[in-house]
């Protein structure tokens, strides 16, 4: 492949979450590079989605701490962690399901926006020329997605399919240097899936944003990814690229062997 | 026909005052997804507020003058708003971030009984007169077309334009804002909003003040009418059928609800009134509403919901 996978720019180290006595994850520790597609994968239970959501600021773990461009912490808001440049997507679609799917995607832009609260309800100059650069940026969006058509239709009303693309778009409109998705190709048939396979190839190429993606699909994961972890209720039980973690002994017990 | 007349303004005049009450309720509800039941209480409270600040300025300060007096009384009351959506949020609203609809429902009666009772603590229970001024006498339009002319009160003249100047900036600030889109944002989906950055808390706070100030606004008109007491939280009960009619997500909804429910009820009065006995305008709200939602679940403008199966 021909990027160029960077330094360590975010990493976990001995995470451990339970919700009451359930242990949800138990002392998980990995890192993910600059630009590169890293995978977290598990049967299901396993522990993936919590792990995204400790990353994400939603849970605050137990133990552990995780360090972002070399600045640990031990918990961070939500919007904190969207401020420092994470944005995601959701395993059960959380749009805005009233608002249009411009307007969904607008939201993403909502951090940059710089004019008055005045300015921008009596659409002055400058607050109207942010607008309108902000609109620019989010109909490329829009355009990437191949969503043209649906600009002005109320998320709500969409196929599912498409649903996932404003989900990954307004995230994308964040201008995030760090993806998190989660389950991107859950529920989808086999065509959605290579499109949106598409999709992230080319926001890792283009952009240069760096993925973290759980899925639950081996077959995609180990096409896409460069490295991937593998977790089994709630423990780490392989790290590495696709080739070696398909190989490896426990993996194919604990995952493949059992659920599929 | 000038009698006709004169009960359709005097209902769209009282229409106009539901609708600053409704108002506060869709405020709240389209920003955070919670149908606020303390509005009725937050604007008692907000009216207490400015009727004791009102006589108790001049005694701190020794300030002269009425316009002075409730100017200060006024900023002091809308402070004590803001304070009271901070302590909203941090002791009620944010241990409840992604919780259903009605655990947040349930949050806010808890609220309207704290309110009403705190309020009344803190600043008495007689019944208080608040005075800014809005002139109390009546006058008469149309007289050359009508005989005896068209009777109108110049108070309800004058909170109908303060009534419409708050609904037109309300209504730029939620869809010209970025802040307003934040807030649609967050009524549909809490953890979404989180992910891209919004703060659920500072949201709140704000959307909470902004009821407040509606709440403020309705409790000062409200209250140089009828005096401060504690009926006033009743209200409320007047603005439920509006905002329902209207469309809980819509803010013109709001307003010509409240118009509708308004002249609806003065004509029914009036007019059927005398066949049934009377007592019309207390259940015809309700009734109206329970018919409008039979054919438009939404009420007249509010956001249609899709959830897929």
């Amino acid at each position: 492949m021909a990027r160029s996978i960077g330094e360590v720019i975010l990493s976990v180290e001995g995470i451990s979450l339970s919700f009451g006595g359930v242990r949800a994850l138990a002392d998980i520790s990995f890192d993910v590079r600059e630009h590169e597609i890293r995978a977290i994968i598990g049967p299901n239970g396993a522990g993936k989605s919590s792990m995204l959501n400790v990353i994400n600021g939603v849970y605050v773990p137990q133990q552990g701490r995780v360090t972002l461009r070399g600045r640990t912490f031990s918990h961070m808001e939500p919007h904190e962690v969207a401020l420092a440049g994470i944005a995601r997507t959701f395993q059960s679609l959380a749009l805005f399901k009233g608002m249009s799917v411009l307007d969904n995607i607008m939201t993403g832009r909502n951090l940059r926006m710089k004019s008055g609260l005045l300015a921008q309800a009596l659409r002055l100059g400058p607050a109207k020329r942010e607008e309108i650069e902000h609109r620019r940026f989010c109909e490329q969006i829009i355009d990437f997605l191949g969503i043209q058509a649906h600009r002005k239709v109320p998320v709500g009303r969409l196929p599912y399919g498409l649903q996932k693309r404003v989900d990954l778009g307004r995230a994308l409109a964040m201008e995030p240097s760090i993806l998190l998705l989660d389950e991107p190709m859950a529920g989808m048939n086999t065509e959605e899936k290579q499109d949106m396979c598409r999709f992230i190839f080319d926001v890792n190429d283009e952009f240069g944003t760096t993925i973290v993606l759980i899925e639950h699909d081996m077959g995609v994961v180990m096409d896409i990814s460069d490295r991937v972890v593998v977790l089994d209720y709630g423990r780490k039980i392989g790290d590495g690229p696709p080739d070696v973690v398909r190989t490896d002994e426990e993996v194919i017990r604990a995952y493949l062997g059992t659920s599929h | 026909m000038g009698f006709f007349l004169e009960t359709v303004i005097g209902g769209l005049m009282s229409g106009m005052l539901y609708s600053l009450v409704a108002l506060g309720f869709v405020l709240i509800f389209k920003a955070s997804g919670v149908f606020n039941f303390a509005q009725g209480a937050m604007v008692l409270f907000a009216a207490l507020a400015m009727a004791r600040f009102a006589e108790w300025v001049p005694l701190w300060t020794g300030l002269q003058g009425k316009l002075a007096a409730n100017l200060v009384a006024f900023v002091l009351a809308m402070a004590l708003m803001v304070v009271v959506a901070w302590l909203v949020e941090r002791l009620v609203l944010g241990k409840l971030v992604n919780q259903e609809g009605v655990t947040l429902l349930m949050a806010t009666l808890g609220i309207a009984y704290f309110l009403d009772g705190f309020g009344q603590t803190l600043f008495g229970s007689d019944i208080y007169r608040i005075d800014v001024g809005l002139p109390k006498e009546p006058m008469f339009l149309l007289e050359s077309v009508f005989e005896g002319g068209v009777l109108v009160g110049k108070e309800d003249l004058y909170a109908a334009g303060i009534a419409a100047a708050l609904v037109a900036a309300l209504s730029a600030f939620f869809q010209f804002t970025a802040t307003g889109r934040a807030l649609r944002a967050v009524a549909d989906d809490h953890q979404a909003a989180q992910s891209i950055g919004i703060p659920l808390n500072r949201i709140w706070v704000v959307v909470w003040s902004v009821a407040g100030f509606a709440a403020l606004v309705a409790g000062i008109i409200w209250g140089s009418k009828l005096g401060v007491q504690f009926s006033l939280s009743l209200v409320a009960l007047k603005a439920l059928p509006v905002v329902i009619l209207g469309g809980l997500t819509s803010v013109p909804g709001a307003i010509i609800g409240g118009l509708i429910i308004g002249v609806g009820e003065k004509l029914s009065e009036v007019f059927i009134g005398p066949l049934l006995g009377g007592g019309i305008e207390i259940w015809f709200g309700y009734v109206l509403v329970l018919f409008v939602l039979l054919i438009r679940p939404q009420g007249l403008f509010g956001e249609r919901h899709i959830d897929r199966v």
